[in-house]
């Protein structure tokens, strides 16, 4: 059974930050199909399309009837755990800091056995649930969880590691203007993060939603203008070191695209609000983040995005808007890349249309912001790295992923 | 008995057996310690190095080199070459190639030699470095390298035998014993089972007296035919059988077995002799719980008895089943690919009575086996040889 984790204490200055280190990290490319999986949050495993038998560890021909076709395909999740060990003394680093590591050998009902990472309520000769998460190196690993709930689940050692549970974490929400940023800070503060900064630009004037924030236990208001490079800098400054999630709910959505629009102005102020204001972001709280990625039980483990899913193909309704968020897009796999060492993950969460003033004139489905904000919190918690949040962003991944000239003509309408 | 078609290794002999004394680490290449043993056998067997027509190497720490580049490297012009990258299988697959060639006169003389040097940091590169599925399914998990795979199976073996750490304990115990024999064993001081079983857990069940101890040193011997071998007037041993297999039981969901089991009945049956006929046995002893697993596959004992003939004999140099006399890699120290020749070589020189001061007594049938190759959940490739020494 898991001891509950507890509260992390005010921080020894004397005492040695504990640097980032990073599990191993080579893979093939065929074994990125795990990584793709672990992203989202699926288990998949390779199935031969000749005999249907499923292999593991990632193969170029299938062992039973050397078949080249094997495609990753959703998997039954459920095996036995045969065996088990803990290293005491791993050579690695990263393993050695955190020794002693336990590790099992999995049965899978479908097949093949995993090597994985053992939840701490795993039992020998037991069922095991697996999953896919992505370890602190970026790439996707084997976890075995309890086939059941069992108390205090979430806060076993090793499965804190494959998540960015918000829990006793300090999270900045970085515009409380915005309903999305509202509900956000309200699931975040229910899921257990110690401190939320609310980064409110002018705070002294007034805005819809603002008791909700103001004078709450837990919650802090912030000055942060994020398209305003001095102002994230200046909050930097400030609380940068104590940052351990961030959550960019920067929202500026303005409808046209090229030709019904004359001159630069909106597509300015649209790149400056959401290009220029996640590079202010980036560079005021990253560093102080990647430094901080295995600081304790409040670590720094995520970035968090809201995108429009018009990031991955353009809505010229939206155009200008969609070409705004591709650059987010793009922008954020550099900032992933620049945070891996620190082991802090970034999440980018896609939605379609929100409900909120700006798609007014869009006809639902409608992306509720409650459930963005609950997405962030079930995203954080299992580890993912990409979501897909309401059933217009659903529909558009599947679309994109059967046939992208397609979807760009069905976006033309 | 199974009946074999294989052609009996007649007239081929094995001699010149080489150890170049370990050392913890080494600043030195592999590519040195290699030398070293080309070395010496070359003055043991009293030849000239361009005698030697064929060169077959074991190494884990050459780099970019394999046996091509050896070759001008030592200076040597061979009509036969192997390079052969099996780990603890490596000398019987590399003794049973030379065997054959030499037999069809495709080589006269073969040199075979293992010999790896251990820098500081060589063994994890070594480790990232292994396998495709190693890198990608069991060294992300922070195994870093065999012990914690080999806990899993040594778990699983334990519990479905109802074997004990103090069963496998017995192993370590007596060959420690034997390595105080040896003056190159690089552990030198006396290991009782309290010791054993207080030691420390490096990755349970896997307790540090479990472990080997990487090093540095090189292995080899010479492989040619017996009228060769009577002209340069060298002791030499006879071959009498090898078996080799890799990925045997695949369908087994843990490792509980090694591929000797498949091929044991010809063991025994090309050499023509029983498993109770043998004077000195050398088994793979990476872990002692993997030479249990051999003790049974290899025919001394049923499945799951392994623990019960444990307990029944004595594996020291004097006593009534002697066993990896010269203390074994659990106690003289693994060389890398090395640690594959040590018993086949330690085997060699009691069958010709050379082996000193743990020289079993009238030794003259041998066995020596290999296991190796952790690609992923298991040990792929496993091997053996028996060998019979001039008195035979
Ligand atoms: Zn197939």
């Amino acid at each position: 059974m898991i001891e509950p984790i507890k509260p992390p204490r005010r921080k020894n200055p004397l005492l040695r930050t504990r640097l980032p280190a990073s599990p191993p990290r080579p893979r093939s490319r065929t074994s990125h199909g795990f990584t793709r999986a672990a992203a989202e949050g699926r288990f998949m495993l390779q199935r031969c399309e000749a005999c249907g038998a499923f292999a593991y560890p990632a193969r170029e021909a299938c062992p039973s009837c050397l078949s080249s076709g094997l495609t990753f395909v959703d998997a039954p999740r459920r095996g036995m755990l045969l065996s088990e060990a803990t290293a005491r003394v791993p050579s690695d680093v990263y393993f050695r800091e955190r020794a002693p590591w336990r590790i099992g050998l999995v049965r899978m009902d479908c097949g093949p056995t995993i090597v994985a990472h053992l939840h701490a309520d795993c039992v020998e000769g037991a069922p095991v649930r697996m999953s896919l998460q992505l370890d602190k190196s970026g790439q996707a690993v084997a976890f075995a969880h309890p086939e059941g709930e069992t108390p205090n689940m979430a806060d076993d050692k090793q499965w804190r590691e494959m998540t960015a549970d918000p829990k006793f974490r300090r999270v900045l929400v970085t515009n409380g203007r915005s309903v999305i940023g509202q509900e956000a800070v309200a699931a975040l503060k229910a899921a257990g993060a110690r401190t939320v900064f609310v980064g409110v630009a002018e705070p002294w004037r007034p805005f819809a939603g603002e008791k909700l924030l103001r004078g709450q236990d837990g919650i802090e208001i912030v000055t942060l203008d994020a398209a305003d490079e001095k102002s994230a800098a200046d909050l930097a400054a400030d609380i940068g070191g104590k940052v351990d999630i961030l959550v960019n709910t920067t929202e500026y959505v303005r409808p046209g695209g090229l030709l019904d629009r004359r001159g630069t102005s909106i597509a300015r102020d649209e790149i400056d609000q959401a290009y220029l204001g996640f590079i202010n972001l980036a560079q005021a709280f990253g560093l102080a983040m990647r430094m901080r990625g295995a600081d304790g039980i409040n670590n720094s483990a995520a970035w968090v995005n809201i995108l429009s899913v018009y990031a991955l193909s353009n809505w010229p309704a939206f155009g200008a808007y969609s070409a705004s968020q591709a650059a987010c897009l793009s922008l954020s796999h550099c900032l992933r890349a620049e945070l891996r060492p620190g082991g802090v993950r970034v999440m980018n969460l896609f939605t379609g249309p929100v409900d909120t003033e700006w798609f007014q004139t869009v006809p639902p489905p409608k992306v509720a912001p409650r459930a963005i904000a609950q997405a962030i919190v079930s995203g954080l918690k299992g580890g993912l790295e990409e979501m897909y949040v309401g059933d217009v962003a659903e529909e558009i991944r599947q679309r994109l992923a059967a046939n992208p000239k397609a979807l760009e003509r069905e976006l033309d309408r | 008995m199974t009946n074999s078609l294989r052609t009996p290794y007649d007239g081929v002999v094995i001699a010149a057996p080489v150890t170049i004394p370990y050392v913890r680490y080494s600043i030195e290449s592999a590519q040195w310690w290699i030398g070293r043993a080309l070395s010496a056998l070359v003055a043991q067997a009293g030849i000239k190095a361009s005698d030697i027509d064929g060169l077959c190497v074991s190494s884990f720490t050459m780099g970019t080199d394999s046996g091509i580049g050896l070759t001008q490297h030592f200076g040597l012009c061979v009509r036969w070459l192997d390079t052969i990258p099996l780990g603890g299988a490596s000398a019987v697959a590399g003794l049973r190639k030379a065997a054959r060639a030499v037999q069809a006169h495709d080589a006269d003389i073969v040199a075979c030699v293992a010999g790896d040097t251990n820098h500081v940091d060589s063994f994890r590169l070594t480790l990232e470095n292994f396998s495709r599925f190693n890198q990608d399914a069991v060294y992300p998990y922070g195994a870093g390298g065999a012990n914690a795979s080999f806990a899993l199976i040594a778990r699983n073996y334990m519990r479905t035998f109802g074997v004990t750490r103090e069963d496998v304990g017995r192993i370590a115990v007596a060959q420690r014993a034997n390595a105080l024999r040896n003056p190159h064993a690089l552990m030198k001081a006396p290991l009782t089972l309290e010791q054993y079983l207080a030691a420390r857990p490096i990755s349970d069940p896997i307790h540090l007296f479990d472990c080997v101890m990487p090093c540095a040193g090189a292995e080899a011997f010479l492989v040619m035919r017996e009228d060769t071998a009577a002209s340069l007037g060298l002791p030499a041993a006879r071959l009498l059988s090898t078996i080799e297999r890799h990925n045997a039981f695949a369908d087994d969901p843990m490792q509980v077995r090694g591929g000797w089991a498949m091929d044991i009945g010809e063991l025994y049956a090309m050499a023509g002799v029983k498993p109770d006929d043998l004077d000195v046995v050398q088994t793979y002893d990476d872990y002692p719980v993997i030479t249990m697993m051999q003790f049974e596959d290899l025919g001394f004992c049923k499945k799951g008895e392994g623990a019960e003939f444990v307990r029944q004999h004595d594996l020291t140099i004097d006593g009534d089943f002697p066993h990896n006399t010269s203390g074994g890699q659990l106690s003289a120290g693994q060389a890398g690919a090395a640690g594959a020749y040590l018993g086949l070589v330690e085997g060699l020189r009691q069958v010709l009575g050379t082996a000193g001061p743990t020289q079993v007594r009238n030794a003259s049938l041998a066995l020596a086996s290999g296991f190796g190759m952790i690609n992923y959940d298991r040990g792929l490739a496993s091997g053996a040889a028996i060998f019979a020494g001039p008195s035979r």
